[in-house]
């Protein structure tokens, strides 16, 4: 393998691995705070990359105005999403949120099936995003090169909102003890609220990111990055913000390296992922991160 | 679509309860993706269908009820869709699927139903393979691949990487007649210097290219979806890569070019039938009728949809001459076919129950559409 090779295959780690890492802060989130798999969330994800479609190719509005609009609708989305199928079901067992978490994602993708057929539509092109630039030999595109950055901004973004806010205390405190929070004087649908905002508000910013480096889009194209993103998110520990960027990092990383390196087995790009969810759970079930659950008897 | 396949379960929910020897409408299944990642050329293939269901629409003085179900490109669907068709709507026969790997997924039950089914556009050789009642109307994928292999060979390539879909066994199965045809042709075991296999629902594949991309071949194989396909297109081109990039029947969708833009220019692919070339009589009138039917809807007629129904035609005039809805019956008179005009040229059928042809159409695209290069007869 030549160095620029190696450069390239460098850059395509980073770069996946960022797109995963920015999925997961809302996967990471959601469960932090509810302690819920929202299974929803690649099809949130999904929903973000067709309004895209819509705004751009359908109603022809340019891309720095679409963008706004995603990433309000898909925070419209998420948030309804919450209130209809998560709220009622707050004092419910943990296993009947999950189910229902299950429905919505099937909902939405058959939603999308229904109405956008099955059939993949061109995710607009985004010249700012889309342009070539090489180094040598190694070619990037602009997005490959500026997704890292946004993510560790975003990450920034979201350690600041909830280490030095009010609401982010807030958060905080619900997570650590939803009950007592509730009790202390917590608007705990607030607090739920804003966590579905920032995570469906990420997903939004990694649908329109995904889109101009993979143009297609079709209502499962939010399966695989979902599953990939919340393996992501319980590699880094499940709950913790900078654990889920760690972990897309080193998932997507050590995707792109077993093909680079054994090539051979290129068909068992995706069994890495699960490997490194078993290992994971088997070795440190809470992840590189994440903190010491004591159950409440 | 979807509504349709609605109305045919509160259709059947009525009759059920009927003896279905009595009805006067003979049931055929369509057995097809409608979602799913091949979902795009299952609906082209059922817009065929549907379109000879217009145009022929009774047999034995009976109304053709088209069922249709939706095996969602998926082998464990494929199977609870096919026996849906057969134990619930007791079809008399099934048209169907595009996507080889769900035909042979659903094969073994078609088989001890005894139910006869015709493939339209399913070109793996295992779908008929040792199943006396599967049978298709399009060529084969050894034969494909062969065709694949000469035209690169006729373009100077002497390098070929290969791209699959692992557990796809249209994919795998071209590729590998691919492989094993170039390797021949040039008479040179290391000719490909590359192949590489990704997962169902993949969307990365820098890894793959870059790989790929370091060994530098004059032609990359890859036949895959029309969802995928783009996604490796524009891929390769944006890591600077400018093999001639080449692809199977199943490229020959719209969304290829829709989603791959400016970046689709160039591509080859290898197909059934081109509308400006009919065949015979029959295709003439259906090239006319099916583009005013076809409207603005697409800017071609898809191979698969005239291969639909090609399909939909050969089991109708089977029933027609068997002169009953039995399956055995049917069976036998599809093998009996003799000379039949189809949409795609004359059908005959072999031994194993494949359509007998050597002729493939070689396509590529040009200013955003799908042009014409060569018909390419193999003996």
């Amino acid at each position: 393998m030549t160095f620029e090779i190696f450069m390239q295959q460098l850059a395509n780690g980073i770069s996946i691995g960022s797109l995963y890492a920015l999925i997961a802060i809302g996967y990471t989130m959601v469960y932090g705070i509810l302690r819920l798999i929202n299974f929803a969330h690649g099809d949130i994800f999904m929903m973000a990359a067709y309004f895209m479609v819509f705004s751009m190719v359908n109603f022809g509005l340019p891309w720095y105005v679409s963008m706004i609009l995603v990433v309000i609708a898909t925070i419209l989305l998420g948030v309804l999403i919450e209130k209809a199928a998560y709220k009622p079901l707050r004092s419910a067992p943990r296993m009947s949120i999950m189910i229902s978490a299950i429905g919505v994602s099937f909902l939405l993708e058959n939603l999308a099936t229904y109405l956008f057929t099955g059939v993949p539509k061109g995710f607009p092109d985004i010249p700012i995003l889309t342009k070539a630039i090489s180094f040598g030999n190694v070619s990037l595109s602009v997005v490959t090169v500026v997704t890292p950055v946004i993510t560790i901004v975003l990450l920034y973004v979201v350690l600041f909102i909830t280490n030095k806010t009010k609401i982010g205390m807030a958060m905080r405190a619900a997570a650590k003890d939803f009950e007592t929070a509730r009790l202390m004087g917590i608007n705990i649908n607030r607090v739920i609220s804003t966590t579905f905002v920032i995570g469906s508000g990420l997903a939004a910013i990694g649908a329109v990111l995904w889109g101009s480096k993979y143009p297609s889009v079709y209502p499962l194209v939010g399966v695989m990055p979902g599953l990939k993103c919340f393996i992501a998110a319980v590699l880094g520990g499940i709950g913790n913000t900078t654990g889920a960027v760690i972990g897309g990092f080193i998932l997507g990383m050590a995707e792109i390296m077993l093909v680079s390196f054994l090539p051979s087995l290129t068909g068992y790009r995706d069994a890495i992922a699960f490997i490194i969810l078993i290992i994971v759970l088997l070795v440190k079930p809470t992840g590189l991160l994440g903190e010491k659950v004591t159950d409440k008897v | 679509m979807i509504f349709s396949m609605f109305t045919a379960c509160a259709k059947d929910q009525g009759t059920s309860t009927d003896a279905d020897s009595d009805s006067d409408v003979i049931k055929i299944g369509v057995f097809e993706p409608l979602t799913g990642e091949n979902g795009g050329g299952g609906l082209q293939e059922l817009d065929g269908i549907k379109y000879a269901n217009k145009m022929y629409p009774e047999v034995l003085g009976k109304k053709i009820e088209l069922v249709i179900v939706d095996n969602k490109s998926d082998k464990g669907e494929a199977t609870t869709a096919v026996t849906r068709l057969i134990e619930k709507e007791k079809v008399v026969a099934i048209i169907g699927s595009y996507g080889s790997g769900v035909s042979i997924a659903a094969g073994d039950i078609i088989q001890n139903a005894k139910i006869p089914a015709m493939g339209a556009s399913c070109t793996n050789p295992m779908v008929t393979q040792g199943n006396e009642y599967y049978f298709r109307a399009c060529f084969l994928d050894p034969f494909q691949g062969r065709v694949m292999a000469n035209y690169a060979l006729g373009q100077g390539a002497k390098t070929a990487a290969v791209i699959m879909q692992n557990g796809d066994d249209y994919s795998i199965g071209l590729g590998n007649f691919f492989i094993n045809a170039f390797k021949e042709l040039t008479g040179d075991e290391n000719s490909v210097v590359d192949v590489s296999e990704f997962q169902v629902n993949d969307t990365d594949f820098n890894a793959i290219l870059t790989n790929i991309k370091a060994k530098n071949p004059d032609v990359i194989f890859a036949p895959s979806s029309a969802t995928t396909a783009p996604l490796i297109i524009k891929q390769a081109r944006a890591l600077g890569m400018n093999s001639l990039i080449m692809g199977g029947d199943t490229w020959e969708n719209p969304a290829v070019i829709d989603v791959a833009g400016d970046d689709a220019k160039g591509i080859v692919l290898s197909t059934f039938f081109d509308e400006n070339d009919p065949a015979t009589e029959e295709a003439k009138v259906f090239v006319e009728g099916y583009k005013k039917e076809l409207g603005d809807k697409e800017p071609i007629i898809p191979a698969v949809a005239a291969l639909g129904y090609d399909a939909y035609l050969l089991v109708r005039d089977a029933i027609e001459r068997a002169g009953s809805t039995d399956g055995d019956a049917i069976k036998e008179a599809i093998q009996s076919t003799k000379d039949f005009e189809g949409v795609t040229g004359v059908i005959n059928f072999t031994e194993e129950g494949d359509a007998d042809k050597n002729i493939a159409v070689i396509k590529t695209v040009e200013d955003g559409k799908f042009v014409y290069i060569d018909t390419v007869e193999v003996k």
